[in-house]
């Protein structure tokens, strides 16, 4: 056990210093950095001394491997650099800011949840089938919708024209149910895409026919079977669901002009300011490695395939990567590889 | 259509007067793009107490559905559309769904076909088997859980506590079909529906899975409904045995009846097609005699990561003979037949093929062999490449030996070999231009034989080419394969599980068992005189062994 | 043929059979049939068909300039004349959207385009040649799955700067780690598969089996996600232009016309609805064919 989670720990951390790397040369090679454009900068009143003083103070004078290992080790003691617009360190810009983002996308996250059981229910268990072609068609246009549009229309129905909730962020929990719903609503599809699909797979699992053969009834079979076995591929997909929550965020902030995260990299892109941006991709990154460790470390309770022991381990790796394999990148593109995965009915002869 | 009176199965009754389950005129029909295809018809039959009766029937005869029906269990798209099933008093075809769930698990209950699908992977399987108890029973959890120790007691487990906390990934495939055994009878049924309770079981696990049911039954007289494609099974363990084909039962009498006197005609082919019934000559092993070795392997040695898969094998295979190589799941015999094509290397031990060494040779290497040594697998459509049509698939291996050309030209020049193969393997020319995916499994096997043949080998490995197949399909084939080896001169490899076919259509015999050749020899003085008590233990195993008459 | 048909069981019995050949009536009738049970591919394909022609040529759908500014007719409601009325600069909207279709079909195509042809490279490399590269190759890729993929694309548009071209240009560079990753999958599961295992018994040589059967059916399962990729890819741009990151001004690119709609949402809101709408109905449209061609690749 102890080892296990020792190993995962390590690829969680091999993550996290190559999505460093990978950030820092990307920004590394942009043509000109934004110090320099700042001190060449027409309207620029610097003198040769004050920019010299700047180009210091940055670090930016130096190799860049040096600065690469500098900042390298900065990541291990806090230190993500200065923000170039307004001179502040970045790690203070960041937890300034993830209150607000975090709170967006937690509830957001529950609200997507609890939309998407209800509708992968509906479309399994709903009694009408003219119901069931309904709700089944809302996954599919939730993952149509862009997620400003929903945000738009929330905007303007619910602010503007019903005055249900507060136009703009008063830092009150009213506030919040708008943007959050936005997002919510947002990554609902696809966890009900992929939930409503594993149910549907589960119950037409061999083992569920044998329940019925036993004479349980649609709840007994879905407490003991259906609700464990559909729920292993949303654990799968719950880091992937994160990610994409943070990345709403940044939309959706931008459309109720609420301040966070989503705020705080829109402005930094518009502005160059690159060490905010490599520090919220950083932040975002590590969530996201973490919520997958921590997944990591809770599936072999939920799934007794997976063996702790050393030896299988590597094996039950390969075999919860096969399962979630292809779930990477977009979350859309997840929900439609689950289903393609999805093998035909069993025939049962 | 239906069936003359006197014939009616429905009249038929293995001990008269008390019936369990009647079902009459039972018609089922599945709806398939808002039309009702019918797919039973008229289905009747009862059951007595205790008694066992086998429905028989190849794919697509409806015997699984005549099973689910009686379970109330067909799938969504399946209805009843006439016809009434009686359980005891109560007509089961007006049962309410309340109803039904009563009745299920408690009265009837199913033995299911696949046992490793058939557990839910994510509980302890003596959870699963309390379930019946928790649905039908007021006994509090301490009650079930020893009823459940006493169940698994029943059907053969030792440590009963331990075998109730393990998870269905941590057993065998016979120990999952245990469980699922003890899980049918925790109710104390009247009535199984055992729905292939042994397909994909070695032969020896199929025994004791049998005698399993076969004792319980006797001990509570339960009576049981066996559906089977397995006629050896069917003789041995049925009362009665119901023959059905296209939805119909066509015949049902006393396995004596059905096999020394078939009245109708479909019963008559499908006893005829039974290996070693059928017309397949005893073989002459001395005509075929000691002629020179076309395949030798010396102490061969085969290991994945540690554990040897094949642990020292020695043998010699002749030209113009068959040489079978016969064991159960995980003996090495795969792993011998991928090794000799060059599908793999051995990892010691020397093997020659029409006298080169093969023993250190990669894929590149092998390749000017594979004119000569050519295999045809278990399941054709998968190796098929599904973009090609059936004149693509047989043309690979010609392509592979010819320089590259213009495809046109190609095909055209080729197309005459392909017709003569196809024709070979007893497929008309004009299915050069069909899709695999439209053929019957019998036709794909005839297409990967033609593959095979396309190049004119000397040397076939066939790796168990009949076990997907249905009992008559699968008799055509080895027909087809007799007449090829004695126009051709053609050497076969065969590698079974199944000892009946293997009986029929060897000439030398080499059983295998954790890697090693246990026994090899003559196939008469090895299925007559078996030495090993290995052999001698699968040849009991041998479903139907009265059919046969081994 | 066979004496007794071993046709599929019946319990199956909803799966198709496969039909027999046709002769020319009877092609007819069985295309009806295909296309009544297919029938909500009609309008699907007739969405992606107008706005394709759209964006190929707009001077047939629409006689206005895009970019003419006519002060007299700032915020028209929508009207005969004016189909999506006119924004504050008196540009006809619908013009606008006819006009947008094409920086943004052409940033989609791109997009799609750049992630399936690096990621196809990367993903069949990874998976033909195996052991190490494969392994290198495939945490480089989850090193890039695991930043978020909008915030990605993002930071490629710091580096590349902003515009349309920019933009499809980090979309779909974002996209090529999936793509890399779903070929990788389909060439492994070709490699493993019997039918190659066949071809290496008939003698065809490594490279001729590359290139006859792993390619071929690598690729074909990629088609639905292209498709589906093609509507995330529009949605990315909009959104991307939305926050001021990819088409600039004047261009009436689609995400670009719902920001500017925006600011006059309370008085004009046709400016932020129609784009709106077009948006989500072209992504449905080719969600929908996507879907389509996944089931169809499944099941064969």
């Amino acid at each position: 056990m102890r080892r296990y989670i020792l190993k995962r720990l390590a690829q969680a951390i091999a993550v996290l210093w190559a999505a460093y790397t990978l950030s820092f040369i990307l920004l590394s090679v942009l043509p000109g950095d934004a110090i320099r454009n700042r001190i060449n900068a027409p309207d620029s009143l610097m003198t040769p001394q004050q920019a010299q003083t700047l180009l210091e103070y940055y670090g930016s004078n130096r190799p860049l491997i040096e600065q690469y290992v500098r900042d390298l080790w900065g990541l291990f003691t806090g230190d993500l650099g200065y923000s170039i617009t307004n001179g502040g360190r970045v790690w203070g810009l960041l937890t300034l800011n993830l209150p607000a983002t975090a709170k967006l996308a937690g509830l957001g996250l529950v609200i997507g949840l609890v939309f998407a059981v209800i509708v992968a229910l509906l479309i399994n268990y709903a009694k009408f089938g003219w119901l069931k072609d309904v709700f089944s068609f809302l996954p599919a246009l939730s993952t149509s919708v862009p997620i400003f549009v929903i945000g738009i229309i929330v905007l303007n129905v619910f602010a503007f024209d019903l005055h249900w909730i507060p136009p703009v962020d008063n830092h009150t929990f009213t506030a919040l149910i708008a943007p959050a719903a936005t997002v919510g609503l947002v990554v609902s599809g696809p966890l009900a895409q992929v939930l409503s699909n594993s149910i549907r797979l589960t119950r037409s699992q061999p083992f569920v026919h044998v329940m019925h053969a036993k004479g349980a009834g649609e709840g007994y079979i879905f407490r003991k079977d259906i609700l464990r076995n559909s729920l292993l591929p949303i654990l799968t997909l719950l880091g992937l669901t994160i990610g994409e929550l943070l990345a709403g965020a940044v939309v959706t902030e931008s459309v109720y002009a609420r301040a966070g995260l989503g705020q705080l990299i829109v402005t930094s892109v518009n502005t160059q300011d690159l060490p905010v941006v490599q520090g919220i991709v950083l932040l975002t990154t590590a969530i996201y490695v973490t919520v997958n460790f921590i997944t990591d470390i809770v599936y072999p309770f939920i799934d007794p395939r997976i063996a702790l022991d050393e030896k299988t381990t590597r094996a039950a790796r390969t075999r919860r990567l096969a399962a979630a394999e292809g779930l990477g990148g977009d979350l859309v593109e997840a929900a439609d590889l689950f289903e393609k995965r999805a093998p035909v009915e069993v025939a049962r002869s | 259509m239906t069936l003359t009176n006197e014939s009616a199965p429905g009249s038929v009754d293995g001990t008269g007067g008390e019936h369990l389950l009647v079902v009459e005129n039972l018609n089922v029909a599945y709806k398939v793009h808002r039309r009702l295809r019918p797919t039973l018809h008229d289905i009747s039959f009862s059951i007595a107490p205790g008694e066992v009766i086998a429905l028989v029937g190849e794919s697509g005869s409806g015997k699984t559905t005549t099973g689910h029906a009686i379970l109330g269990l067909l799938p969504e798209n399946g209805q009843v559309t006439g016809g009434r099933i009686t359980f005891r008093d109560q007509v089961l075809t007006e049962l309410s769904p309340k109803g039904w769930r009563s009745l299920r698990g408690r009265a009837v209950s199913l033995i299911p076909q696949d046992p490793t699908v058939s557990l839910d992977p994510l509980r302890r399987v003596g959870e699963q088997v309390e379930d019946t108890l928790s649905l039908h029973s007021n006994l509090d959890a301490a009650q079930r859980r020893r009823q459940v120790h006493e169940l698994f007691e029943t059907v053969g487990f030792r440590d009963v506590e331990l075998r109730y906390r393990q998870y269905p990934h941590e057993l065998s495939g016979g120990m999952k079909q245990r469980v699922l055994i003890a899980s049918a009878i925790a109710g104390e049924p009247d009535l199984i529906i055992a729905d292939e309770p042994t397909s994909g079981l070695d032969a020896t696990v199929q025994k004791q899975v049998l005698d399993l049911i076969d004792d319980l039954r006797r001990r509570n007289r339960t009576a049981v409904v066996l559906v089977t494609h397995d006629l050896g099974v069917a003789a041995d363990r049925a009362d009665r045995i119901g023959v059905m084909e296209h939805g119909r039962l066509v015949e049902v009498g006393t396995p004596e009846q059905i096999f020394d006197s078939p009245q109708h005609p479909y019963t008559r082919r499908l006893v005829g097609a039974v290996p070693s019934r059928s017309a397949v000559p005893v073989r002459d092993v001395a005509a075929v005699g000691r002629r020179e070795p076309v395949i030798t392997v010396t102490d061969l040695h085969k290991s994945y990561g540690g554990t040897d898969a094949v642990a020292g094998t020695s043998f010699e295979v002749h030209r113009g003979e068959t040489f079978s190589i016969v064991g159960e799941s995980g003996s090495g015999k795969s792993t011998t037949a991928r090794v000799l094509v060059g599908l793999t290397e051995a990892t010691s031990g020397s093997v020659s093929v029409l006298g080169k060494d093969i023993t250190r040779l990669d894929r590149r290497g092998y390749r000017p062999l594979r004119q000569d040594i050519q295999i045809v697998y278990q399941n054709p459509y998968s190796s098929f490449d599904p973009r090609f049509d059936v004149f693509d698939v047989v043309e690979e291996p010609l392509r592979a030996f010819q320089p590259p050309q213009l495809p046109w030209k190609r095909k055209k020049a080729n197309r005459d070999r392909i017709v003569a193969a196809l024709e070979a393997a007893a497929l008309p020319p004009s299915f050069a231009d069909r899709h695999p995916a439209e053929l019957s499994g019998g036709q794909r096997q005839r297409v990967a034989i033609a593959r095979a043949l396309v190049v004119e080998p000397k040397i076939l490995v066939l790796d168990e080419p009949i076990s997907a197949l249905d009992v008559s399909v699968a008799a055509q084939i080895l027909q087809l394969l007799e007449n090829l080896q004695r126009e051709r001169g053609l050497t076969y490899v065969f590698i079974s599980h199944d000892l009946a076919v293997v009986r029929a259509i060897s000439d030398h015999v080499a059983v295998m068992q954790n890697g090693r050749i246990v026994e090899q020899g003559a196939v008469d003085d090895v299925f007559s005189r078996p030495s090993s008590p290995y052999t001698q233990k699968l040849l009991a195993a041998i479903a139907g062994r009265k059919l046969v008459h081994l | 043929m066979t004496a007794i048909a071993d046709t599929t069981d019946l319990v199956d019995a909803a799966s198709e059979r496969p039909a027999p050949a046709d002769d020319g009536t009877s092609r007819v009738v069985s295309g009806l049939v295909w296309l009544s049970r297919h029938w909500s591919l009609v309008p699907a394909v007739g969405i992606v068909a107008i706005i394709l022609l759209w964006a190929i040529v707009p001077g047939l759908f629409t006689s206005q300039d895009p970019l003419a500014i006519v002060p007299t007719a700032r915020f028209l409601h929508p009207s005969s004349a004016h189909w999506f009325g006119t924004d504050q600069l008196g540009h006809d909207e619908y013009a606008r959207i006819v006009y947008g279709a094409r920086p943004s079909l052409t940033g989609s195509a791109l997009a799609v385009a750049i992630g399936v042809v690096v990621g196809s490279l990367i993903g069949a490399v990874s998976g033909w040649f195996g052991r190490w590269v494969d392994a290198l190759i495939m945490r480089a890729i989850d090193v890039v799955l695991s930043i978020p993929g909008f915030l990605f694309a993002i930071v490629i548009v710091v580096v590349l700067g902003f515009g349309i071209i920019q933009a499809a240009v980090a979309v779909g560079l974002t996209s090529s780690a999936t793509f890399a990753r779903l070929i990788r999958g389909e060439v492994l599961k070709a490699k493993a598969s019997n039918y190659v295992e066949a071809a290496v018994t008939s003698g065809t040589s490594s490279l001729a089996i590359l290139r006859r059967h792993v390619l071929p059916n690598s690729i074909a399962p990629t088609l639905s996600l292209i498709t589906l990729q093609f509507g995330v890819a529009i949605m990315w741009i909009a959104s991307l232009s939305f926050l001021g990151l990819g088409a600039q001004p004047p261009q009436p690119e689609w995400g670009r016309l719902v920001t500017d709609g925006r600011n006059y949402i309370a008085t004009a809101s046709w400016l932020t609805l129609w784009p709106a709408v077009v948006i989500v109905v072209a992504v449905l449209a080719t969600n929908h064919i996507s879907h389509f061609v996944s089931n169809r690749s499944s099941s064969r």
